[in-house]
C-alpha cells in the first residue's frame, strides 16, 4: 500500500502536501493524524507542526475484480467481469458460457460467492461497501419469476380462501415476495420457520 | 484445482496468508481437503455460525461438480 508522512502548519496543509505528492484525489486516501499542530505561546515558543500519515486506499473495484479473477482461474472458468457502480452498491456482472455452475441451486453458489466477495472487499476497511455479484442478469430474472409466482399464488389463495406456504427462500427472495404482495387487496404475507428453511406464507384477508 | 480454489479463498480472507496450507487426499471419486490457517485466523475462515466455512464449501462443491467429484473441506 502506498503511504506518505508529511508535516504542515495545519493538518489540512500536511494532508494537501501528501495527497498532491501521491498524485491522487482526497477521496482515495485514509488520513491518520500523527501529531496535532500547536501554535505555541504567541506563535513563538513551543510551536509544533501537524504531522499526518496519508495512505492510498486500494479501491473496492480492483480488490473485488482481482479476487474474482483468482477464483475463476482456480475453477478453470473463462469469465468476463463487468463492473457497474450503482448509487447503493457495486455490481459485478459475470459473463461467459457455462456459468450455470456459478449460480447453483436457486442461486446458492452465487450467494456464497457474493458473500465472500463482500468480505474480501470490506476487509480492513472502515467504510462498508455493498457488493452484488450477478451472472448475466440472473438476479433480475429470478426476481421477475418470483414476482409472477407471488401474483399467481395470491390469486389461488383468493379463489380458494386457503393459505399457501411457499418453499424455503433466503431473506432477499422472501422480501421480493412480501413486496410484490404488500398492497394486495385480498391477501397478506408473513414468514414462518427458522433460517435457512424460512418460508413465506400467503394468507387470505378476512 | 479444488485445492487451488480453497487456497485462493482462504488467502483472501485471513491476515496471515503465508500460513495457509491445504492438503488434499484424493481417492477416485472423493477429494478430502484439509485447510490449515494461523490460530488467530480461524474465525476468518469459519465465521459466525460457520457462515464463511459454509460459503467456502459451497464454492468448492460447485467446482467439484464440474469434475464429477465429491469433495469434503475440513478446517483443522
Amino acid at each position: 500500500m502506498r503511504a506518505l508522512e508529511r508535516s504542515g502548519k495545519t493538518i489540512e496543509e500536511a494532508v494537501d502536501k501528501a495527497v498532491s505528492e501521491l498524485g491522487v484525489e482526497r477521496e482515495q486516501v485514509e488520513i491518520e493524524v500523527l501529531e496535532e499542530p500547536n501554535k505555541g505561546f504567541l506563535g513563538i515558543i513551543g510551536t509544533r507542526l501537524a504531522r499526518v500519515k496519508v495512505t492510498v486506499k486500494i479501491n473496492a473495484t480492483d480488490k473485488g475484480k482481482t479476487f474474482l479473477r483468482e477464483v475463476f482461474t482456480a475453477m478453470g472458468l473463462d469469465v468476463l467481469i463487468e463492473v457497474q457502480k450503482k448509487p447503493e452498491y457495486l455490481l459485478f456482472n459475470l459473463l461467459g458460457s457455462d456459468l450455470g455452475i456459478l449460480i447453483g441451486r436457486r442461486g446458492d453458489t452465487l450467494d456464497a460467492l457474493q458473500y465472500l466477495v463482500n468480505l474480501v472487499v470490506n476487509r480492513n476497511e472502515s467504510q462498508r461497501i455493498r457488493v452484488v455479484v450477478d451472472v448475466e442478469g440472473y438476479r433480475g430474472r429470478r426476481e421477475e419469476t418470483l414476482q409472477k409466482l407471488a401474483l399467481r399464488l395470491a390469486d389461488k389463495v383468493k379463489r380458494r380462501g386457503e393459505s399457501v406456504v411457499l418453499e424455503p427462500m433466503n431473506p432477499h427472495e422472501r422480501r421480493v415476495i412480501h413486496t410484490a404482495l404488500q398492497n394486495h387487496k385480498y391477501v397478506y404475507t408473513s414468514s414462518q420457520g427458522e433460517e435457512p428453511f424460512r418460508k413465506v406464507v400467503i394468507v387470505p384477508k378476512k | 484445482m479444488m485445492r487451488d480454489l480453497v487456497m485462493v479463498l482462504a488467502k483472501a480472507l485471513v491476515d496471515n496468508p503465508d500460513q495457509v496450507e491445504v492438503n488434499a487426499k484424493e481417492t477416485d471419486r472423493v477429494v478430502n481437503l484439509e485447510l490449515k490457517v494461523a490460530a488467530e485466523d480461524m474465525g476468518k475462515v469459519i465465521g459466525k455460525q460457520g457462515r464463511i466455512a459454509k460459503a467456502i464449501r459451497t464454492m468448492v462443491k460447485a467446482a467439484a461438480a464440474k469434475e464429477g467429484k465429491k469433495v469434503n473441506v475440513d478446517i483443522i
